[in-house]
């Protein structure tokens, strides 16, 4: 059992470091599925079928999707990929090696936690999350409905190519001779003459 | 039904939060190593998986169903955000023709 948990872990970090390194962001966002596949196992593992299901559904099934229709939609590959100067770049590995090392120092006496409940299995099963989500989160559920609403249309109202204005056209310059000039205009020429 | 043991049984606590570390920590190397705005979205959901890796780990271990209603909800935000995420950066391409992140400097002193 807990080899699977090595393996798991090995496929995980080995492919959230592709995401990274990875040049064509097309190759990026697979590695990135790779990794999320190896999370969900993780949670099989842990026994939360529940929570396996939902990420393999929403994360590979309806996020990395979206990241690959975007990256086809704007035609992304290696040859039109930003890359940042090698200094940086050794600057930003530093910086996330020191955050990991800060994080693992917190933890050298090791963590003094005890089980809060008596050890149940069945705790990741989809009954007890759905007790606990539909009686003690209802109110949460149900504005999360909201935030997915306001979600959409910000998408839509982001996304859209702008309507083409019913309102008259404003006054550009002078490349129009035969259209009415604006009144400051007209204020300043009869100033100038 | 009861031969179903959960891996937090035979795996000490400790090596899920390593993990979450790691997972975390090359999140945020990637967020400042690249340049591409996709893939510093894709770096954030590699965070948001740490994070709902760890509390998973910790309602198994407690044997709590609140941690695991706390990821559910952690990815519904994440759905949400990646949506307007890359709306915006449809948006982006299409006003400044590029998806790099040092394109969109207008907002700095």
């Amino acid at each position: 059992m807990h080899y699977l948990f090595y393996l798991f872990a090995a496929i995980s970090i080995i492919s959230a470091l592709l995401v990274v390194a990875a040049r064509s962001p097309i190759n990026s966002v697979i590695a990135l599925i790779v990794c999320f596949l190896s999370i969900a196992g993780h949670y099989i593992l842990l026994n939360a079928q529940f929570l396996a299901m939902v990420h393999i559904i929403v994360y590979t099934g309806a996020i990395m999707v979206l990241f690959l229709f975007v990256i086809m939609l704007l035609n992304l590959n290696s040859t039109t990929e930003p890359m940042k100067k090698m200094s940086t770049r050794v600057a930003a590995v530093l910086a996330g090696g020191l955050f990991f090392l800060t994080l693992l120092a917190a933890l050298r006496h090791g963590l003094n936690v005890q089980e809060a409940n008596p050890h149940d299995d069945g705790i990741g099963l989809v009954r007890s999350v759905g007790l606990s989500l539909f009686s003690e989160f209802l109110l949460p559920f149900e504005v999360s409905s909201v935030l997915f609403l306001s979600a959409m249309v910000g998408a839509l109202m982001l996304a859209k190519k702008d309507a083409p204005s019913t309102l008259p056209r404003p006054y550009i310059g002078a490349g129009n001779v035969g259209a009415a000039a604006p009144p400051t205009m007209d204020k300043t020429e009869k100033v100038t003459v | 039904m009861e031969a179903i043991n959960s891996a937090i049984r035979t795996v000490p606590l400790e090596h899920y939060v390593v993990l979450s570390f790691l997972l975390f920590s090359i999140g945020i190397a990637g967020v400042l190593f690249r340049r591409n705005t996709i893939i510093i979205l894709m770096c954030l959901e590699l965070m948001f998986n740490s994070v709902n890796l760890l509390l998973a780990a910790f309602s198994a271990y407690h044997s709590d169903p609140s941690g695991q209603v706390f990821v559910f909800f952690i990815m519904l935000v994440a759905a949400a955000e990646v949506t307007v995420g890359l709306a915006i950066l449809v948006m982006m391409k299409r006003n400044v023709d590029s998806v790099d992140v040092n394109q969109l400097n207008q907002l700095k002193w």
